[in-house]
């Protein structure tokens, strides 16, 4: 395709102000440009920084050699706010995923007033995550929420669970505001993706005697895994680096009980400006993130 | 009876998923009386907007304007230079599967990665607290969507028409504003309006580089939460002004939403 278009325009005047050959460079120079200014450059920066000793009183520039990558190491405090991210990926991503395929064959079938369903079940989705945290703090709110309302009606007594204060209820408060909000999501990306399985084939099956167990496994998991390997990579990758909901619902407290990788980045950075080590623990994120994005994208095959 | 428990389970995960909406917007229209009753009331007595006459009165309402202009600019000229790159992507293959993957990447990297260097460069030119500067940002931020999204629909686009007007003598440019642009118009509208709804609802990056000036509307939601929590009304109201639009926007395009926010993994 590409051939027959080149020898096409080979055949075209060329316009004396743009050659030809170049045309392609030039439309892609703009957006190469602004890309590497703000996602390459910012890099090499936090790179050099990251080998310096700059705090907020000091502007020490003179190179430490690897003095806050070996700190990296003795911080129990970044290894924590790791743990608590992959905590809350290792279980909402899954959750997510199997309710979202729950709903998707809820609603995969005829249904009276199913585009209405739809259309306001992938609401959350859409909202800030901002937005959705500071929803759920107020539904949470132990006196004035009505979550504890309701528990109270369903126990016969008054309930008072202070979900976003007490240390073992606030891991299930986010990983529900977490789920409530992105589980449409992953619904709606399955549910388009099993509605586009041939049905003939899982028709074929069910002649033959095959259950719906087997029939899942053998025909439609199998056509719908390309779309959910997408969607379980923008997932993870978006539940690794989260940070505005947490921030809204509990601010990463109570202490640093709840303390995300972004969340503490943001607080050695913003509130202590330990501009130096900061850059290390940047430098760390990106490593790690490269590493595991790039291999997922061709592992999955998301580039072709 | 299997029917009917469709239904009521179909009914049960409705309620799950809207009513903490509700919730928001019911608070939104509550009194201050109402926000702090105990037991929680269910509905307001009678809709009243004084919640949001505060906001419009204090100026803090602005904060929607400013998140207007950051997510509005910074789409169009996203959606301007990634469509374009989008094209020699498609047509004469730039860089390759490399390159694709390189711009794809750049998405998935963690934006407090980034938003520190970046803060540090803000400072040195100044640009911290400007709407340049977000602008700047947002655009760079969102670019690799708009170039992958619109690499799915120029594909889509038959080369034919392009070969033709080539032949006819158009430029290059020409076939670009002539051919491509009106030919993936679906396709450039419905990126366009994820662009604007992923700018809009943008967080880390406007609280980091914004003081006073540029202050977005969840910024602003954030500036509510006291020690107590007394603001309810206003986080409410707030909120369900920088909702109702991503509300609005987003069921005009119903038929483009899977493709949007699957990045085009799911063609519908």
């Amino acid at each position: 395709m590409a051939q027959s278009f080149a020898s096409v325009s080979s055949a075209v005047r060329r316009s004396p102000q743009m050659p030809d050959h170049n045309f392609r460079y030039w439309i892609i120079a703009p957006s190469v440009f602004l890309l590497l200014l703000i996602g390459l450059f910012p890099l090499i920066y936090a790179f050099v920084v990251s080998f310096q000793q700059i705090t907020m009183t000091d502007y020490d520039t003179s190179f430490a050699g690897l003095v806050n990558y070996q700190a990296l190491f003795s911080d129990q405090r970044l290894w924590e706010s790791i743990l608590h991210t992959i905590v809350i990926t290792v279980i909402a991503l899954p959750v997510e995923l199997i309710l979202g395929l729950a709903l998707a064959y809820l609603f995969l079938e005829k249904m009276y007033g199913k585009q209405i369903f739809i259309s306001l079940i992938v609401l959350p989705t859409v909202i800030s995550p901002i937005v959705s945290g500071a929803t759920w703090r107020l539904l949470f709110d132990q006196r004035y929420g009505p979550i504890n309302q309701v528990l109270s009606w369903i126990a016969g007594r008054e309930v008072v669970m202070l979900w976003t204060i007490e240390p073992i209820l606030v891991y299930p408060a986010i990983l529900i505001c977490e789920i409530w909000q992105w589980t449409p999501f992953m619904f709606l990306i399955l549910l388009a993706a099993l509605s586009n399985v041939d049905k003939s084939l899982t028709e074929a099956a069910e002649l033959d005697g095959a259950g719906f167990w087997r029939i899942f496994l053998k025909i439609e998991l199998p056509a719908i895994w390309p779309v959910m390997a997408i969607a379980i990579l923008i997932r993870g990758v978006d539940l690794f680096r989260i940070f505005d909901m947490v921030w809204a619902l509990t601010g990463g407290g109570p202490g640093t009980y709840t303390e995300t990788i972004s969340i503490y980045t943001y607080v050695q950075g913003f509130r202590q400006f330990e501009t130096s080590y900061t850059a290390a623990i940047a430098f760390l994120i990106v490593a790690l993130m490269s590493f595991v994005v790039t291999w997922a994208i061709r592992r999955m095959g998301l580039a072709k | 009876m299997v029917i009917l428990g469709r239904y009521l389970l179909a009914l049960s995960v409705l309620i799950f998923f809207v009513f903490p909406i509700y919730w928001l917007f019911a608070i939104s229209f509550k009194t201050p009386e109402e926000i702090f009753h105990f037991p929680p009331v269910w509905y307001p007595q009678k809709i009243q907007f004084a919640n949001y006459w505060v906001l419009f009165k204090d100026g803090d309402a602005t904060s929607v304007w400013n998140s207007f202009i950051l997510a509005g600019s910074s789409t169009i000229i996203a959606m301007i230079l990634g469509t374009i790159c989008a094209y020699s992507l498609v047509r004469f293959k730039t860089g390759g599967e490399n390159f694709a993957v390189w711009i794809i990447s750049q998405r998935l990297m963690p934006p407090i990665a980034i938003i520190f260097p970046i803060f540090l460069l803000y400072v040195f030119f100044g640009w911290v607290d400007s709407y340049g500067g977000l602008i700047l940002l947002y655009t760079a931020f969102n670019l690799p969507y708009v170039i992958w999204m619109m690499r799915g629909y120029i594909e889509d686009i038959p080369i034919e028409l392009e070969e033709s007007a080539l032949v006819d003598g158009c430029s290059r440019w020409a076939v670009l504003w002539k051919v491509v642009f009106p030919m993936a118009r679906a396709g450039l509208f419905a990126t366009a309006v994820f662009t604007f709804v992923f700018a809009w609802n943008e967080f880390i990056f406007a609280l980091v580089l914004s003081r006073t000036e540029v202050t977005t509307y969840t910024v602003q939601v954030t500036h509510y939460f006291g020690g107590q929590s007394n603001f309810w009304a206003k986080i409410a109201a707030m909120s369900v002004l920088g909702t109702v639009p991503v509300f609005i926007t987003v069921a005009t395009l119903q038929r483009f939403l899977v493709r949007g926010i699957s990045m085009g993994a799911v063609k519908g």
